[in-house]
């Protein structure tokens, strides 16, 4: 019994910087999820070059079989493996870290992890030998081999097996008195995330188990049905992203700049939102589907009265706020924005937060809600603006802010030095400014009606051949530059995570007090992470001017948006 | 005093966190949601007032079934033939059929300027989508369901249909043709 206390003691290492007591145990579980998330990126990201070379008429890269599987493997490597490997790492970050408590169950954290990587293999395993070619969504009757459906059904269970691990350590952080008070805001963030992760993955049970049955012949499969189910599974767990990332940049607001939390009603009533409402938004895919009603589409794409929508809006204020008013609280208190001025952008934990947030709520957000619109999506179901629109919220928004951490998670967790820290520097830019214009060319290509997963739109060897308006050209020549230039900056961050987690310089303490270079300036001084006393009233005085005035203007933009797609659709022709 | 201390979202509140809300917060967030009803209202308001609606009528219908409807409308209406595709000529109010196979649509029906129609669309393999070019009017296809939409066409022309949902290897070689006279 002693002994099992006192390994369980020498797990713990006290992290120099914030304090936290951190278990060894769920520090490696952390790093392997990472790693394997980052290699994921990695063959997502090669997949991708070859996707915009190929949309781009001009250069037409792949032939159309190879177009077709790249395309599947990029879909499922960006949107499933990178993305909930890393959701996985955050899961032990926000729960065992933050709350300094212990990982209950080690063992089941390596178990759920083989169990995800076999899973992981055996579908790229299909996807690159040709046995799966029938992308991301797999809507039957198009069939993959059993193998495909059973590789997913084995990631998706040890996925919900870390969730539930998250959730059993939550509880062991309570009993054993690890934290006082209520958990701190990034965690309850997590909490919903893998609530949300929870209901999904519960959905991709019911859609893939009777989807392997079928694909061995042993059972029928209704087209709708799986639309149905299987975007219960697709949309949502779009929103565990949604839900991860927004904690990720309360998190980095924290550290970066010692944001603060305005109102923590407010904040963790917005997550609640979230996970009352997200999961309608399987909705979103089936707006002119012929299997649903008009009432069920309006309730369901709407959230329930843009719920969930509203959510993000207030996230949306309450993330910039939190900067403004722990930034005025450090001093800056001139004019309306010097918080933004003086910020630290040369902090790619910071420009990353700050891009991640700009891009998913402007040009993710403000077209996802116009597209997600019942009668709008006439004029967008499976065009380019679809993508177009995911590019915004997955990657400039989602990915970009997980690149961001891992500026902060590299000195934290790995206790390495950033390597080639001038590039890490200039990277969130590289990314998002390549994300922005690959993500808008592809909206405008939509907006000519140019089609979503289609190889060749000139229709070159098809019985009858179409032109797309020239101005399309320009728009695909845009949107290769874009996506090129976002390939480079996931490859350098590919490269500066892989080179700093095998060759980086460990982390001293005397590293911290030198200000060595690789350390992010967050790290090097933690801002204060409370403040008390007559200034703090002073400051709620003032308020957050400097975000009411971004606000508004998001709010402009969105009416604009949306409103000239109205008056775009009720040009069409009498349909309905 | 607890209104006086004020923290970072990594650190865990002590006591009672339900306070009240600051009036630029309360500010925006009634916004929002007052936002939030006018993007819900208009949906219906649409469905009232709009000519674009996805609603249609819905069934559901066999594969077979539906390619011998299809067959029957060829034969009822034809007047040629192009490129092995069946050109069809239906008067205006009647029933039109399209229907989705890898990798063609069938037939090309000629339709008159202002006449309002009612279009079936089903496929009778996979999963295809409706996009009508340039138009850039846009239907999921799926099969064994028959989406029923009634369309007036606006503006004369020769438009093409293409597939926009993946339908396998020959996906992009699926294209086919609406002529408004």
């Amino acid at each position: 019994m002693s002994q099992t206390i006192g390994n369980l003691a020498n797990r713990f290492r006290t992290c120099p910087v914030t304090g936290l007591k951190v278990d060894s145990q769920a520090e490696n579980l952390i790093k392997i999820n990472a790693v394997v998330a980052v290699v994921c990126l990695l063959f997502g990201a090669i997949a991708a070059v070859g996707l915009v070379l190929t949309r781009w008429q001009a250069v037409h890269l792949l032939p159309a079989e190879s177009y077709y599987r790249f395309l599947t493997a990029h879909g499922l490597n960006m949107l499933i493996f990178f993305i909930v490997f890393f959701e996985m790492a955050v899961l032990y970050f926000a729960g065992p870290v933050l709350l300094s408590s212990r990982l209950p169950a080690p063992k089941v954290g390596w178990f759920a992890f083989l169990l995800m990587f076999v899973g992981m293999a055996m579908v790229n395993f299909m996807v690159f030998t040709g046995q799966a070619d029938v992308l991301f969504t797999s809507y039957p009757p198009l069939k993959a081999h059993p193998a495909y459906y059973l590789g997913i059904i084995f990631f998706a269970v040890g996925a919900l097996t870390v969730v539930l691990h998250f959730f059993g350590s939550l509880v062991v952080a309570k009993k054993e008195g690890a934290y006082k008070g209520s958990v701190p805001m990034v965690t309850f963030g997590a909490i919903t995330a893998a609530i949300i992760a929870f209901i999904t993955l519960l959905h991709g049970a019911i859609i893939y188990i009777p989807t392997f049955l079928w694909s061995l012949d042993l059972i029928s499969m209704d087209a709708e049905l799986y639309r149905l189910i299987w975007w219960g599974l697709g949309h949502s767990s779009q929103q565990i992203n949604v839900a991860a990332q927004v904690a990720i940049w309360y998190l980095l607001g924290s550290l970066t700049v010692g944001a603060v939390v305005v109102n923590e009603k407010i904040s963790r009533l917005a997550f609640v939102l979230y996970v009352l409402f997200i999961s309608m938004a399987s909705a979103h895919h089936l707006l002119v589907d012929p299997g649903f009603s008009p009432a069920w589409k309006v309730w369901n794409t709407s959230y329930a009265m843009y719920l969930a929508v509203l959510a993000s809006m207030i996230h949306g204020f309450t993330v910039p706020a939190g900067i403004e008013l722990g930034s005025r609280l450090r001093g800056l208190t001139q004019g309306t924005f010097e918080w933004l001025r003086k910020a630290p952008w040369s902090d790619p934990g910071f420009s990353g937060l700050v891009l991640s947030l700009v891009i998913f709520g402007f040009l993710g957000g403000i077209t996802g809600v116009t597209i997600g619109t019942e009668q709008i999506n006439i004029i967008a179901h499976n065009t380019m603006r679809i993508p177009g629109h995911f590019h915004a919220t997955v990657v400039g928004g989602t990915a970009l802010s997980f690149m961001a951490v891992t500026y902060y998670v590299l000195p934290l967790i790995f206790r390495k030095r950033v390597a080639m820290w001038g590039l890490a520097k200039i990277q969130p830019y590289l990314f998002g400014i390549g994300i922005t214009i690959m993500s808008m060319s592809m909206i405008f290509l939509g907006i000519f009606g140019v089609p979503r997963r289609h190889w060749d739109i000139t229709f070159a060897q098809a019985p009858f051949t179409m032109e797309f308006p020239t101005a399309t050209e320009t728009f695909q020549a845009t949107m290769g530059f874009g996506g090129i230039i976002a390939a480079l900056g996931a490859v350098a961050f590919i490269l500066i995570a892989v080179v700093t987690v095998f060759f980086g310089k460990p982390v001293t303490e005397a590293d911290i007090k030198s200000g060595a270079s690789g350390i992010p300036q967050g790290i090097l001084k933690l801002p204060p992470q409370v403040h008390s006393g007559a200034k703090v009233a002073e400051a709620h005085k003032v308020g957050t001017p400097g975000t009411m005035i971004l606000v508004f203007i998001f709010l402009a933009c969105f009416v604009l948006y949306y409103f000239t797609n109205w008056k775009i659709l009720g040009a069409l022709w009498k349909i309905g | 005093m607890a209104q006086e201390e004020i923290h970072s979202s990594i650190v865990s509140p002590q006591g009672v966190w339900w306070k009240p809300v600051g009036a630029q917060e309360k500010l925006w967030v009634t916004i929002a949601f007052i936002w939030c009803l006018i993007l819900f209202a208009m949906m219906p308001f649409w469905h009232l007032k709009g000519g674009q609606n996805p609603a249609g009528i819905r069934s559901k219908v066999d594969g077979e079934a539906f390619r011998e409807r299809v067959n029957r409308f060829i034969s009822d209406y034809r007047i040629g033939e192009e490129k092995g595709i069946p050109v069809v000529e239906p008067p205006p109010g009647s029933e039109i059929y399209l229907m989705g196979q890898m990798w063609s649509w069938t037939p090309i029906i000629k339709l008159k300027q202002g006449a309002e129609y009612t279009l079936h669309l089903s496929s009778v393999d996979l999963n295809h989508g409706f996009g009508l070019s340039h138009i850039n009017v846009n239907f999921q296809v799926v099969p064994g369901y028959d989406y029923a939409l009634k369309i007036t066409p606006k503006t004369t022309g020769e438009y093409k249909v293409l597939c926009n949902e993946f339908c396998g290897i020959g996906h992009h070689l699926m294209i086919g043709k609406m002529i408004v006279e």
